[in-house]
């Protein structure tokens, strides 16, 4: 298997899992301007995942198309970190993990831009203008909620606290990494960790929330070992493709 | 070639064209085949798939036999592709035209300045944004307070 296909499927798994897991506010968002933005972050993190899933599939070269990827694709070959696939929780909860993996994806993201495969680079670097909204958008959030009330202060640490562990899996290298760094693809997921540590830092500081200290779990989404919630996400996900074959309308 | 296209609207802001929206790259013509290149303007926009057929059919009914739509990623759309006439067509229709593209970072946007955009009724700057995520992913929602009108911007990005 091509280490690119392979770190393609990383890449666009990650924002399809986030992107259905945000889509799920739709409808029940806390107001309506913030049901609208959760749902517009939802689709532009579905259509990343459409980009990357479609290049991956060209790498591959087996003719699966993007459809073919999120459809059909088992709980164990999604490539996705655990962080992702946790259930939406609260609005905090939400937001919190939002600024968390979008403040990472900045730094990821500027780095796969300067990537020598053209097309990964002019993908890489339309997500990552979005990606900037995004972040700005769930860090006015974690500060707006963390300098809130007692109970959006004490909500926003809680999931904090709750999703600080499975953040250890964003600098996580192993030899598709390795390989991705080594042909130019990627940036070190480990040269992540500082400019990620200063910008977490300084944004929970206005917040004033607590940098939490907890040691990471093991995780490990990105060899296809996933929580229990991946499996009932997929089911939802997956249910109308797998029960018409085919279909187009 | 570029004249045919220009019949070509974006079916979420039918005020212009795909030409007007910069997201057709470029062309190749030969004889009756015709490869055109287009840009996605965000990566989640619904309009793309419907995009690429309009101007398939545009091109098939102006006598091209066969045409081919090619995406292309490099270098990302950004707003500032607009060309100037566009940007009176968004105003007319009510929709703020965008500044310049701005992509720098802005972290936490509490309290901070934030850029004003003019209203397209009624001129005014004292408005206000009500939210950075609108009815398309290109837009954002602001209000008048001179003349009392909500109305949409096109993002710049």
């Amino acid at each position: 298997m091509s280490g690119l296909f392979e770190y393609l499927l990383r890449l666009g798994d990650d924002r399809l899992i986030l992107g259905q897991r945000n889509a799920e506010w739709c409808g029940h968002g806390p107001i309506l301007e913030e049901d609208i933005a959760i749902a517009n972050i939802a689709l532009d993190q579905i259509g990343q995942a459409q980009l990357f899933l479609t290049l991956a599939g060209q790498v591959e070269g087996a003719g699966r198309d993007a459809d073919a990827l999120a459809y059909w694709r088992g709980e164990t070959e999604f490539r996705n970190l655990q962080l992702v696939e946790l259930p939406r929780g609260d609005f905090a909860f939400t937001m919190v993990r939002q600024f968390l993996f979008s403040a990472w994806s900045h730094f990821l993201l500027e780095g796969v831009a300067k990537s020598a495969h053209q097309d990964l680079a002019g993908i890489a670097a339309k997500a990552g203008k979005e990606n900037r909204y995004h972040l700005r958008h769930a860090s006015s959030w974690v500060v707006r909620l963390g300098g809130g009330t007692d109970e959006s202060h004490r909500r926003a640490q809680s999931a904090l606290d709750e999703l600080w562990p499975w953040t250890v899996e964003f600098f996580g290298e192993d030899d598709t990494d390795r390989a991705a760094v080594a042909a130019g693809h990627a940036p070190s997921p480990a040269g992540l960790k500082a400019p990620w540590n200063a910008m977490v830092a300084e944004v929970l500081g206005q917040a004033t929330l607590t940098v939490p200290t907890t040691p990471g779990r093991m995780v490990s989404g990105r060899q296809g070992r996933h929580t229990e919630y991946l499996g009932h996400l997929l089911a939802e996900m997956q249910i109308v493709a797998r029960s018409h074959p085919g279909a187009t309308w | 070639m570029f004249e045919i296209l220009k019949e070509v609207l974006d079916p979420e802001v039918p005020a212009i064209s795909v030409v007007d929206l910069g997201i057709v790259r470029g062309a190749e013509v030969d004889g009756t085949r015709v490869t055109v290149r287009v840009t996605p303007t965000y990566s989640g926009c619904p309009a793309t798939q419907v995009i690429e057929r309009e101007i398939a059919q545009a091109l098939e009914r102006h006598g091209f036999t066969e045409v081919i739509v090619k995406t292309v990623f490099s270098p990302p759309w950004t707003s500032d592709w607009i060309n100037p006439e566009a940007r009176e067509k968004l105003r007319a229709y009510g929709i703020a035209p965008p500044g310049k593209a701005e992509n720098g970072l802005q972290l936490v946007s509490l309290g901070g300045p934030t850029k004003t955009v003019p209203c397209p009724y009624c001129g005014s700057s004292d408005t206000s944004r009500e939210s950075e995520f609108g009815s398309t992913a290109c837009k954002s929602i602001h209000v008048c307070h001179a003349c009392r009108q909500p109305f949409e911007h096109f993002k710049a990005i």
